[in-house]
């Protein structure tokens, strides 16, 4: 399998950084923020990204895991999906909630996320933050923060490899 | 884990790993409930009959209660409204309602054996909710998972059984899914009401009340089935409440953080007193609550994914 390294260990810290800092001064500061991860990488992103306005602002932003399994509109053509926990400890009412995923491309999957917050309250907003854009979409979503943008052909897959559990830190292209 | 079943039928058939897929699957479904708003589209377009031959309170409101919280479309069918006080076979009314294209069929009736027949001759997923003494298998997942939640764990329990073991389709389902785990399970009740050669399927026998729940960790009470003849058994019901009711004394006898259990509906005074049913010991209301999310679960797995 060819692949070819578009973020490497370095670069994938680099930019994350450079996420977290958009994201505190298009919110002048963190302030009724809240980080939402989706399952699965988007909860470690999710994670470095608390991490770091910790580092910053000195603030531990509230922090929800989501499965948007439920929520898919594809759910009966799959074979056999499996649901794991949404955890949203906090009251999302009035809260700025950044949406947080790997990579973004038919926009399901945030439509799918969007869908699922609203059904626990009203945020004041929603805003999206993903670490690669890779286009292609089929619904009108746009990303508030992207970490990298980069079309990608069908014929291939970007994977994004975080050292939580794929033991390497990484973000690729692969052929499929 | 892959999940294959296209019907629910018995806990006897089921292994430890498909019992704890939907244990899990169900843990993800139980803060739904708790929720403002507490539904998600997942089965949306999909229809569920709750077809019953017998009375329910608990187990027909769970399941549309489940189905419904998963947007599914419910209807309901009671034998006593049916077409069956005309004389319509089982057999006729199931293959007219599956013309109507339902995805999951809930059937509880008096034959044991009604939902297999069913699961044989129909296409839509059948879920069986109770088919005479022989099973309940939604009822054992929700104990089990009931039994997860407070205990931690599935296995190494002492658990004793109290009543009809006989007449109970909840005694049996509960017996396979925790003997399958490995527990120590010993039923109890007048020898009337405990079957012939029950040893056979890994249980002990105690007829003594007060030796059955020392050290135990879950008392399971059962109900006296009224209706399946259950009162022939016994001399009276005062004598069967003077020997068999749960008492506060009882519990004491037991583990310290012993979980109390009925699958409903209790019969106060008889087989448990107001003190141990409303006493901090019972899970009761817990099992209820835990229904849902089990049935809710087992609604997902069966029709949520692609057939």
């Amino acid at each position: 399998m060819k692949k070819k390294v578009l973020l490497d260990k370095k670069a994938v810290d680099r930019t994350i950084t450079r996420i977290t800092h958009e994201i505190l001064e298009k919110n002048e500061g963190s302030e009724a923020l809240s980080l939402i991860g989706i399952r699965t990488r988007g909860v470690y992103l999710a994670n470095r990204i608390q991490e770091k306005i910790r580092n910053v602002e000195g603030t531990s932003l509230p922090f929800g895991v989501l499965d948007i399994t439920l929520y898919r509109d594809d759910i009966s053509k799959l074979k056999w999906p499996e649901v794991k926990k949404t955890e949203i400890p906090f009251d999302v009412n009035n809260m700025t909630v950044i949406l947080v995923d790997d990579v973004l491309h038919t926009g399901r999957t945030i439509r799918a996320a969007i869908d699922a917050i609203i059904d626990l309250g009203r945020p004041k907003k929603i805003q999206l933050a993903v670490l690669v854009d890779r286009g292609d979409r089929e619904l009108p979503i746009h990303p508030d923060y992207a970490g990298i943008v980069c079309p990608v052909n069908e014929n291939e897959e970007v994977l994004v490899r975080m050292s939580e559990i794929d033991g390497k830190e990484e973000v690729v292209i692969v052929k499929t | 884990m892959n999940w294959k079943r296209k019907d629910l039928l018995d806990i006897r058939d089921l292994s430890k790993e498909e019992m704890l897929f939907i244990l899990d699957t169900a843990e993800s479904f139980k803060d739904i409930s708790k929720r403002e708003i507490k539904k998600v589209p997942t089965l949306r377009g999909k229809t569920v009959i709750t077809l019953f031959y017998e009375p329910s309170t608990r187990t027909r409101t769970s399941f549309e209660i489940a189905a419904k919280r998963l947007s599914a479309d419910t209807i309901n069918i009671s034998a006593n409204t049916s077409s069956a006080t005309k004389g319509e076979s089982l057999k006729d009314t199931a293959r007219n309602l599956e013309s109507m294209r339902p995805d999951a069929i809930v059937i509880r009736h008096s034959m044991p054996g009604a939902p297999h027949m069913l699961a044989r001759i129909l296409d839509s997923s059948i879920i069986n909710g109770g088919d005479g003494s022989h099973e309940h298998p939604t009822q054992a997942l929700l104990d089990l998972f009931t039994i997860r939640e407070k205990k931690g764990r599935t296995d190494g329990l002492k658990i004793v059984m109290v009543g009809d073991i006989a007449h109970s389709r909840v005694a049996r389902s509960n017996i396979f899914s925790l003997k399958n785990f490995g527990n120590e399970v010993i039923c109890c009740g007048p020898p009337t009401m405990i079957p012939p050669h029950i040893e056979t399927l890994g249980v002990h026998v105690e007829y003594d009340l007060e030796k059955a729940v020392r050290n135990a960790d879950v008392i399971m009470m059962l109900r006296i089935q009224k209706e399946r003849g259950g009162t022939k058994y016994i001399p009276s019901t005062k004598e069967y409440s003077t020997l068999y009711g749960l008492t506060k004394k009882h519990v004491d006898r037991a583990a310290d953080d012993v979980i109390v259990m009925h699958p409903g509906p209790m019969n106060r005074g008889i087989e448990i007193m107001d003190e141990v049913a409303d006493g901090p010991s019972s899970v009761i209301l817990d099992q209820v609550e835990n229904g849902v999310a089990v049935r809710m679960a087992i609604l997902y797995l069966l029709i949520g994914g692609e057939p």
